[in-house]
């Protein structure tokens, strides 16, 4: 018999239904091939299931996550969350490809000024240079106190947007690190 | 054997968001279809085909249903699907045995044994089934066979926030889908029928095991008013069957052959 | 929200919805933005609920509504207010509710003149200052605390009162009778807001217009209830605070609020929007809605806490969050001698919201910028200034999935294309940081219900992607390292001081989100335990505490909002399900689910009531009110903070305990809504001289020119913008996917076949589309979807623009964004993208989109500025950059 990828000649079902005189395949025990009588869910391999949450609208339906060999195999809704019963729409429904996808780019790119194109730089690299460039702005474009004498402590060289796709503690750090740095221009999507 | 399962798709309560479509991509891991503004109302699927097993069908009347309580208008939705029938053309014209009635009383494709010859596609009285080109071979909805088998609801019914895709042991969704049928006549909208619920219905197919509630002629929805399997149209069907198996033969010596490793 | 109940989140959840005898969905397109929360209303339905979808456009909502009603963009709150005046002209309000719970009789000061009286304006209008002097609206005999100017009312999409001054009402009459009382008010502000009106106005036929007024009268009362859904739809105007305020009034007049299938439920359109206004990325806010301190005003900690410590309601508490979270930040550094650190925090001048950032850019202000999530270039307003912005910065961060157009904005954007600007010539260093994905990190969103959920690691991030979390405390890291050599200057303490110590877990260093979390719920100093909830913070410094709304999501130690105990094990409320602040409520005021006495006004609609037994508040929510303060409980009159709340006050963030129908203080624009056209309509005000919100934010630059107020001969019709199922705002999630991207393949207008008829149009060939800003090429669908509206006898054709698309991805289109201008709410300074004006014509004609920042694209014609505001109102300052609004709360930017 061949196993299910095929990889040696597979006798014909349809011989085996002859065989078998069930002659309609009206009884997929007879006519099925190895790989059907092998076909379960991929979900049942899993290696963990994690408890998640859709990333795109705010209704916050609940997803659960399949992993096998640290890889994603599955996504789908959590029957047990109250918000969603199991449900997704079209975009929850496409999670997986979301994370999963082709299109995700996972190197640090860097486009010099004046440049053309992107170039590949070390994420260290690019880390030291985001801070240097960060405590350059900051010390050339500090604001100390108003023409009143009110107390500033800022800097309005430095902007930020961005916040309502993200998670609290990340927001939550956002926060502190630029309103320490004086940075107040910190904007989301909730004015967008 | 286990019991028949099946879907009811209750036009009623679908809102057209698609995410049928999505789940049957995410879960059977299909390709797109192209990216095509078809100018059809919201719907750029347009039809079933090799790599779309759930397709939501758009449609604008300038007419209200009997529910709007104002208006000349309306939109329906509807989530088509391949049908499953009792008599399935498809099957019936399969020469290579590569699709079979499973123990849940669907109709499946074996990837490992079609040889996309093609015979299925004619014979699909609903235009469901096709081949994907990449590959050659015949594609449509499998129930979700290998989630059935890990009893899992398929992923389409599984996602569908509105409740409109039901999926069940089909003795129990006929009956609740009557009494949906009731209650919207009670509730002052008569136009309401069952689709393909029973062989009585539509003898042609001898019932869908993915039948549907609509609210409009089948044509408004691009379904057929009366699909008929092919070889229940040949006065003789023994001897039509007695063809057909001479035909299954040749083909499945061919299909070794040119078949190739495809799986 | 915030002004008209205390808090600015929605006040129930969807799956509430269930319990609603009609649902009203206005200013929101459900169905298709939120599927999975309508299943809901769905079943709302089938229980026999009636489905009510106020929208300019017959959309997927609006087919399996059971009512339909088209509305000109714009117009709603004329719409509202046409409801208002019913409910009051037939006495269709719910009495006992509104005199026990609302702020209906207390009396208004003598000086307070309404629209009514003055063609649009209320009183105190200051024609210098370009903005109101609001003491005139507060009540008879109370003082608003004059030194503390404007205060920050609302935050963005939602928002907090932050402070109200001791307001509580010295005159009232529980009759309604008063001329001056709030109740007679009201009903002379929307005397004339009949179905007449409201036909001429928004479109709608009068029957139309009174079967919904039926519809929510008939199910509202002590038996039934009804609630309003809204989502951008209403917050994107220049009144959009207002056209909420008109559901809060009638909503507190029909007595929905606080009990089961009742309420407003805000519909949130990102995973976190209402996480990140709570802990917000916001420039007004700091976490928990304490306000930014304001340069001129709160020059140390006492002078800040006096003006924000209300000496009534709940916000008598705010010492002790505001300390609490100092202490959080500068852990040893804050002590009580030198004020917490409080000196630590940056001030503000003005008005620094995103516009104003996006200007000061586009003018070379602002060197640097993080892009985070988020893609204005394509998903904001005016998108050629934005990415002329962009092109004047040094450097930008772009942290995303894949390159999103403002991350290539130097290379592929339309007036590369056109060839107005060349790659070479941008100067802007950009980086480019991959982002980890959900299922890459652990963290919680914050969901449309208040409600935080844990989302758990699955797997590692691929290559250099990483979180924001590890990306911000890592670039952390590094700048205390460079600065920790000039520690000298004062400037650089904050860096030195604040508190970065987050344990490092996994194979990447990453810092625990956990012990963020930890940190954002509160501890006590000495051992680091987690406290209970905010009830268990001090002003004394020995607790800490991040966020103080969210206090208790990490209670003993465990992390309530991973809980995951399925729905069907614990009543619909699902209280064991994650965590909602405050406090686990899941229905807020929901001491209004009972009457005066503590009872609930019926069995069917009961929720939280008096145990007279055990003399403390309970029943299926957690009550959101001091639980052991009996219904028959009344403050004495030297009562101060939380002890002012009587057993009467359902509210308890308002200073007075009441919903408030007359906002007394707090807003901007007016205690009243009142209907303004947009910034440009197809219509002169149909009830004032006055056409627009004259509190509305403006920016005069040639790079945002705006249409005539109306009848502007190049611009007849009227656009609306919106998202589709298939999509996800600027696509930087969906467009890139195949499986939704051939959903939804290509930009699309969607036309009537009237406009279609009128302009040569054809269903699936070309048009071109233009505003002064920009001109964009798009598909067009024709659809009976689409329906002109008949006002004054003319006909009014509205379009309808989705905005997914731009130069990149799986399918592309031009982007809607590039035809509108910025002008924006006074209030919560969010953009008006739901009404303006533009014109369309057949076919291809802009081979290389032009747009407002290469120069002018339509002929120019006689200034009609004038018509938009009355002489007495006049023409507010302006400022740098364009800027054109109020003197703000610390002068101008």
């Amino acid at each position: 018999m061949s196993d299910h990828n095929g990889s040696s000649a597979p006798v014909w079902p349809v011989l085996r239904q002859f065989a078998k005189g069930d002659l309609f395949a009206l009884d997929g025990s007879t006519a099925g091939s190895s790989r059907t009588e092998s076909l379960a869910s991929r979900t049942k391999t899993a290696d963990r299931v994690v408890g998640s949450v859709c990333p795109y609208c705010a209704v916050g339906c609940g997803q659960l996550v399949y992993v096998k060999d640290e890889k994603i195999i599955d996504i789908e809704g959590d029957p047990a969350s109250p918000v969603s019963n199991g449900c997704l729409c079209p975009k929850g429904a496409a999670t997986f490809q979301l994370v999963t996808g082709s299109h995700r780019v996972s190197d640090v790119l860097y486009r010099r000024p004046h440049g053309t194109e992107w170039e590949k730089i070390p994420l260290e690299q690019a880390m030291d240079m985001v801070a240097e460039r960060v405590k350059r702005t900051r010390d050339e474009n500090w604001e100390d106190r108003d023409k009143d004498g009110n107390p500033l402590r800022r800097t309005m060289a430095i902007a930020h947007l961005g916040g309502a796709t993200l998670d609290n503690e990340e927001n939550y750090l956002i926060k502190k690190l630029f309103t320490n740095l004086g940075i107040v221009q910190v904007e989301n999507q909730a004015r967008i | 054997m286990a019991a028949s399962k099946g879907f009811f798709t209750d036009t009623t309560l679908c809102i057209g968001c698609k995410a049928c479509e999505v789940a049957c991509k995410q879960w059977n891991q299909l390709p797109d279809d192209g990216f095509l503004f078809s100018g059809m109302s919201y719907d750029n699927t347009v039809h079933l085909g090799g790599s779309t097993w759930r397709h939501v069908a758009f449609v604008e009347r300038p007419v209200p249903l009997n529910t709007q309580t104002d208006g000349a208008f309306s939109w329906l939705f509807s989530s088509d699907v391949c049908k499953h029938c009792a008599r399935a053309g498809c099957l019936e014209s399969c020469p290579t045995g590569a699709i079979i009635r499973t123990e849940f009383g669907s109709v499946y494709v074996q990837p490992d044994v079609c040889n996309g010859c093609g015979y299925c596609i004619v014979s699909c009285p609903f235009g469901v089934i096709n081949r994907r080109e990449e590959d050659g071979r015949a594609w449509k909805c499998t129930l979700c066979y290998d989630r059935l088998r890990d009893d899992l609801v398929p992923a389409c019914a599984k996602a569908c926030p509105t409740e409109s895709i039901q999926f069940g042991d089909l003795d129990e969704l006929r009956a609740h889908a009557k009494e949906r049928v009731e209650q919207l006549h009670e509730r002052g909208m008569p136009e309401a029928y069952l689709y393909g619920a029973s062989a009585d219905d539509q003898p042609g197919t001898e019932g869908l095991n993915a039948f549907f509630l609509l609210v409009d002629k089948p044509e408004v929805y691009n379904l057929p008013p009366d699909p008929v399997a092919p070889a229940k149209k040949v006065k003789d069907a023994w001897l039509a069957a007695g063809a057909a198996a001479a035909g299954m033969a040749l083909a499945a010596v061919g299909a070794v052959f040119f078949g190739g490793h495809r799986a | 929200m915030g002004t008209s109940f205390g808090r600015g989140g929605a006040t129930t959840f969807p799956g509430d919805l269930v319990n609603s005898d009609v649902i009203v969905i206005e200013g929101s397109n459900m169905a298709e933005c939120h599927p999975v929360a309508f299943r809901w209303v769905m079943q709302a339905r089938e229980r026999g609920a009636t489905i009510i979808h106020v929208d300019p456009r017959f959309t997927r909502t609006s087919a399996v509504a059971n009512l339909h009603v088209p509305i000109r963009a714009g117009s709603d709150i004329a719409f509202l207010g046409g409801i208002i005046r019913y409910i009051i002209e037939n006495e269709r309000y719910f009495k006992e509710y509104v005199v026990n719970y609302t702020n209906a009789p207390a009396i208004i000061g003598d000086d307070f003149k309404d629209t009514e009286d003055l063609d649009g304006v209320f009183s105190g209008w200051d024609k210098k200052k370009g903005k109101y002097e609001t003491r005139t609206w507060m009540y008879k005999d109370v003082d608003p605390e004059p030194a503390g100017g404007t205060r920050e009312s609302e935050a963005g999409e939602k928002g907090q009162p932050i402070q109200r001054n001791p307001i509580q009402a010295e005159h009232t009459d529980e009759t309604l009778q008063h001329p001056r009382c709030v109740f007679q008010i009201l009903k002379k502000h929307y005397s004339r807001y009949t179905p007449e009106l409201v036909e001429e106005t928004c479109g709608i036929p009068r029957y139309l217009f009174l079967k919904v007024a039926e519809a929510l009268c008939r199910n509202s009362g002590r038996e039934r209830t009804g609630a309003f859904v809204y989502a951008v739809g209403w917050t994107q105007h220049t009144v959009g605070v207002q056209y909420i305020r008109s559901a809060a009034i009638i909503q507190l007049l029909l007595g929905n609020m606080g009990r089961p299938g009742g309420g407003i439920m805000a519909l949130r359109g990102h995973a976190s929007i209402q996480g990140s206004t709570d802990i917000p990325t916001l420039y007004n806010l700091l976490p928990g809605y304490l306000p930014m301190p304001k340069a001129k005003h709160d020059k140390d900690l006492a002078t800040y806490l006096r003006l924000n410590t209300s000496p009534s309601g709940w916000w008598g508490e705010f010492p002790k969050y505001m300390i609490s979270m100092l202490k959080a930040w500068y852990g040893d550094a804050a002590t009580k001698e030198n004020d917490w650190r409080y000196d630590y925090l940056p001030t503000l001048t003005g008005d620094h919201s995103h516009m104003n950032t996006v200007v000061d850019m586009a003018d070379g202000a602002v060197k640097g910028y993080f892009v985070m999530g988020e893609n204005p270039a394509v998903g904001s307003m005016n998108g050629a200034l934005q990415r002329k912005g962009l092109r004047q910065l040094d450097w930008l961060v772009v942290r995303d999935f894949q390159l999103i157009e403002t991350a290539e904005f130097w290379r592929d954007a339309p007036e590369i294309a056109r060839g107005d600007v060349k790659t070479k010539d941008i100067k802007t260093e950009v980086f480019f940081f991959p982002g980890a994905a959900h299922t890459e990190k652990d963290g919680s969103f914050t969901n449309t219900q208040r409600m935080l959920q844990w989302h758990h690691k699955a797997v590692e991030p691929r290559g250099d992607s990483r979180s924001e979390l590890d990306f911000i405390f890592k670039l952390g890291q590094r700048l205390k390292e460079l600065y920790a050599n000039e520690y000298g200057q004062i400037r650089n303490w904050p860096i030195r001081d604040m508190t970065w110590d987050y344990p490092e877990i996994g194979p990447l260093k990453e810092p625990s989100a956990e012990a963020v979390l930890h940190e954002i719920n509160g501890y006590t100093v000495a051992d680091r335990k987690p406290v209970e909830g905010y009830s268990s913070l001090k002003d004394d410094g020995s607790t800490a505490c991040g966020c103080w709304i969210y206090s208790g999501c990490y209670r003993g130690g465990k992390n309530m909002t991973a809980r995951r105990k399925p729905y069907w094990e614990q009543n619909h409320l699902a209280p064991e399900w994650a965590w909602v602040w405050p406090h686990n409520r899941r229905i807020l005021y929901n001491r209004a689910s009972a009457d005066p006495n503590g009872a609930p006004w019926s069995e069917r609609k009961k929720l939280v009531w008096w145990d007279e037994q055990k003399q403390e508040w309970t029943g299926l929510d957690q009550p959101d009110f001091i639980v052991k303060r009996g219904p028959s409980h009344r403050p004495s009159k030297e009562a101060r903070g939380k002890e002012t709340i009587s057993g009467v006050d359902p509210f308890i963030m308002q200073a007075d305990g009441k919903g408030w129908i007359y906002v007394a203080t707090g807003l901007q624009d007016g205690p009243l809504p009142t209907h303004y056209e947009p910034q440009e309509s197809i219509a002169k005000n149909p009830l004032y001289g006055q056409q627009c919100n004259p509190e509305r934010m403006e920016w005069i630059r040639k790079d945002n020119p705006y249409h005539q107020p109306y009848d502007d001969p190049r611009f007849p019709y009227l656009i609306t913008t919106y998202r589709l199922t298939e999509h996800h705002t600027a696509g930087g999630m969906s467009r890139w996917l195949s499986w939704l991207s051939e959903l939804q393949p290509e930009m699309f207008c969607e036309i009537s076949p009237e406009l279609a008829e009128e302009r040569g149009l054809k269903n699936g060939e070309w048009a071109t589309i233009r505003t002064m800003r920009g001109e964009i090429e798009t598909r067009v669908l024709v659809t009976r979807r689409m329906q002109p509206l008949r006002i004054k006898g003319k006909l009014v054709h509205q379009i309808g623009l989705p905005y997914h698309w731009s130069t990149k991805g799986l399918v592309r289109g031009d982007a809607a964004n590039d035809l509108i201008g910025f002008v924006a709410d006074p209030n919560v300074s969010i953009q008006e993208s739901k009404a303006f004006t533009g014109n369309i014509e057949p076919g291809r004609k802009s081979k290389g989109r032009r747009h407002a920042t290469s120069g002018r694209l339509v002929k120019k014609l006689p200034s009609r500025e004038q018509d938009r505001d009355l002489p007495k109102v006049g023409h507010k300052p302006e400022s740098k950059h364009g800027y054109k609004a109020e003197q703000t709360k610390e002068g101008n930017i």
